[in-house]
């Protein structure tokens, strides 16, 4: 069986920077990913990314994919393993993975898990009709692989990735009928609503989805406005004109394989719904057992490659690659402070207190 | 449905290929997930649900909801969002469960 | 300080369009738009975001104590090049001179989409709910090194939509 010092699971922005800090301080790491190849959602972001310069704010998504890709492949301490799913954690510290050649095994000292998130569904009639997409899945097809998803879209959620994903899709030509949101205000940065509004796309707070039209496939929807209890108020029906419902209706850590391996769970609906219970190093209550980016908590990309940079830095000085430490962890947190410090950052800072009230954060 | 020119991005496709969903023959680019170019042909329904026989597309694209499951090369259940194209495929829209022969 | 100010407007929160409010609160004084281009930072949330701030080389743009605060611009300083406007990650800085001509003021804004206008294009001039308010005059168009960064657009407008025109709609076929 292989052995290696640290298993990193997921190579979007937390695995990556998960890697790049535990291979850096001298750890040996394997960095496993299903996908064919690095950066995870990264790589379909054409936005420029907020935060500060350390950051790399001001630089477009998939360029900073682009760059932490180069950087691992060029690490002598980082073995990239593509196409391969882990299956299963256990308690020996064996990972066992499904990858092109077969089941393999995996003994790793410490593993970080940095699984990434999921879509959320929305209840509505005809919600599982084609034409129904995740916001991630448009933005997949759109500027991965270069195909529209259709011609005209109703985008629901004014968060930022409702917002963004509009955006794109203008710059690829598709038209947006609206972005219906059912919250009172828009909860995505206002630079990104400002953006589609100066392009002519209404943004329809206090609204949401009735039901998709068409028989087969989405051929339109209807809409209608909310209380302030988001009771939908009947008679406020309108019809929109579309082939496409992008739902951006927030994400959910994907979570199963901290289940799978035993870790304390803790729902946190700030962060996303369950979260694996963590401390201030990112560890888990399965000792050899950290967490990073999405599947620790839902948060803005920046913010995930800080926290990955955190869960690498700490187990790989668990292991006795200790060196300077102390200094780049205190960087790290006060970094991820300064990210979470503002009005947007509320969200977060709520889940966390919950997090801290369960024994968590240290 | 394919983008030509974009203001940000540059698409490297690989050659192109053919391969038959339901008999029909589409082209489509090496490498590109199935689904990616069946939506590029304009084809979005995948399968029919097995209990209330609804038509389903894709949802996630990335392989996690098994929402695009297809019958290819004669395999049921393979998450087309995922799968990469090659020439020759044949594709089929997945009835049900899918049988494995 | 600017941190500190109010927040965005209701109407911003709830259209993503600002009000007057929210505009009142970056547009410059009468005296220094008679002195030439100034960079305008429609930029009315506290969210972590500070590349404005090393983007302008003279300075005027202060660092951030905390990366939430809103930029604060001395206007003093500010000679409106424009070099902040295809930096901002937001395209939420514009610059506007309305010592442009006579009759026209021009506008400096960030442009992502295809196609990119021409010099001397006549394009449509929008607001910032996207509605046609009039004509616009494209007078340079700075195309980016890389497809990664922003192109900006010059556009002249005649001088009543100085501080309404902020987008432009560029037609595919050009009849002149």
């Amino acid at each position: 069986m292989n052995s290696v010092e640290i298993a990193v699971v997921g190579a979007g922005p937390a695995g990556l920077s998960a890697a790049l800090a535990a291979a850096r301080q001298g750890a040996t790491v394997a960095l496993i990913e299903r996908d064919e190849r690095l950066g995870g959602q990264l790589i379909k972001q054409t936005h420029k990314f907020f935060g500060s310069g350390r950051q790399e704010a001001g630089t477009r998504g998939f360029v900073i994919a682009r760059r932490l890709a180069a950087a691992v492949e060029e690490e002598p301490g980082i073995e990239v393993r593509l196409a391969s799913t882990v299956l299963g954690y256990y308690s020996d510290k064996v990972l066992y993975l499904e990858t092109p050649d077969g089941l393999s095994r995996l003994r790793a000292e410490r593993t970080i898990m940095a699984t990434g998130a999921a879509e959320r569904m929305l209840p509505f009639a005809g919600n599982d009709r084609p034409g129904v997409y995740g916001a991630g899945a448009v933005q997949t097809l759109m500027n991965v692989h270069g195909v529209r998803p259709g011609k005209r879209v109703l985008m629901v959620g004014a968060g930022n990735i409702g917002l963004i994903v509009s955006y794109q899709l203008l710059q690829a030509r598709v038209e947006v009928a609206a972005v219906v949101e059912a919250a009172p205000f828009i909860g995505g940065y206002l630079v990104h609503a400002a953006k589609i509004r100066r392009a002519g796309v209404p943004i329809l707070t206090g609204h949401s989805v009735k039901e998709a039209v068409g028989e087969r496939e989405v051929q339109g929807a209807v809409v209608w406005r909310l209380d302030e209890k988001w009771h939908p108020l009947p008679g406020t029906e309108e019809p929109v004109d579309c082939d496409v419902i992008c739902l951006a209706t927030g994400l959910t850590p994907l979570s199963e394989l901290m289940w799978q391996a035993g870790c304390k769970m803790v729902y946190l609906p700030e962060l996303g719904g369950h979260v694996a219970w963590h401390d201030e190093d990112m560890r888990t209550t399965v000792e050899d057992v950290y967490v990073a980016g999405d599947s620790s908590g839902v948060e803005e990309a920046s913010a995930a490659m800080v926290g990955g940079r955190l869960a690498g830095l700490c187990a790989a000085a668990s292991l006795g690659h200790d060196r300077g430490v102390a200094d780049k962890k205190a960087a790290a947190r006060e970094e991820l402070a300064a990210l979470r410090a503002g009005p947007t950052g509320e969200r977060i800072r709520t889940g966390l207190a919950g997090l801290r009230k369960a024994g968590g954060l240290g | 449905m394919r983008i030509i020119d974009h203001p940000i991005l540059e698409f490297n496709k690989g050659r192109p290929v053919r391969f038959t969903f339901e008999g029909r023959e589409l082209v489509g680019h090496e490498g590109e997930p199935i689904a990616a170019a069946l939506h590029a042909a304009g084809v979005r329904v995948l399968r029919v649900s097995p209990r209330l026989h609804r038509p389903r597309g894709f949802f996630c694209a990335i392989g996690n909801c098994s929402s695009c499951l297809m019958v290819v090369d004669g395999t049921p259940n393979v998450r087309v969002c995922a799968e990469p194209l090659h020439e020759g495929m044949r594709v089929e829209r997945q009835e049900g469960h899918g049988e494995i022969r | 300080m600017s941190g500190k100010a109010t927040g965005p407007s209701d109407a911003l929160r709830r259209s993503g369009a600002p009000d007057e409010a929210d505009l009142a609160r970056v547009r410059p004084d009468t005296s220094r738009l008679a002195g030439g281009p100034a960079a305008v930072l429609e930029c009315f949330q506290r969210i972590p975001c500070d590349p404005c701030a090393s983007s302008c080389r003279r300075g005027a743009i202060a660092p951030f104590a905390d990366i939430n605060d809103l930029p604060a611009l001395d206007r003093g300083k500010c000679n409106g090049c424009g070099l902040c406007v295809a930096r901002c990650p937001g395209l939420a800085i514009f610059v506007v001179d309305e010592t442009f001509g006579p009759d026209e003021a021009l506008i400096k804004m960030a442009y992502e989409f295809l196609p990119l206008p021409a010099k001397d294009q006549v394009v449509s001039a929008l607001d910032r709910e996207g509605r046609v308010v009039g004509r616009g005059r494209v007078v340079r168009v700075l195309k980016p090194r890389t497809r990664e960064e922003t192109a900006v657009v010059w556009v002249a407008v005649p001088k009543n939509l100085a501080w309404v025109a902020r987008n432009i709609k560029v037609e595919e076929d050009r009849h002149g």
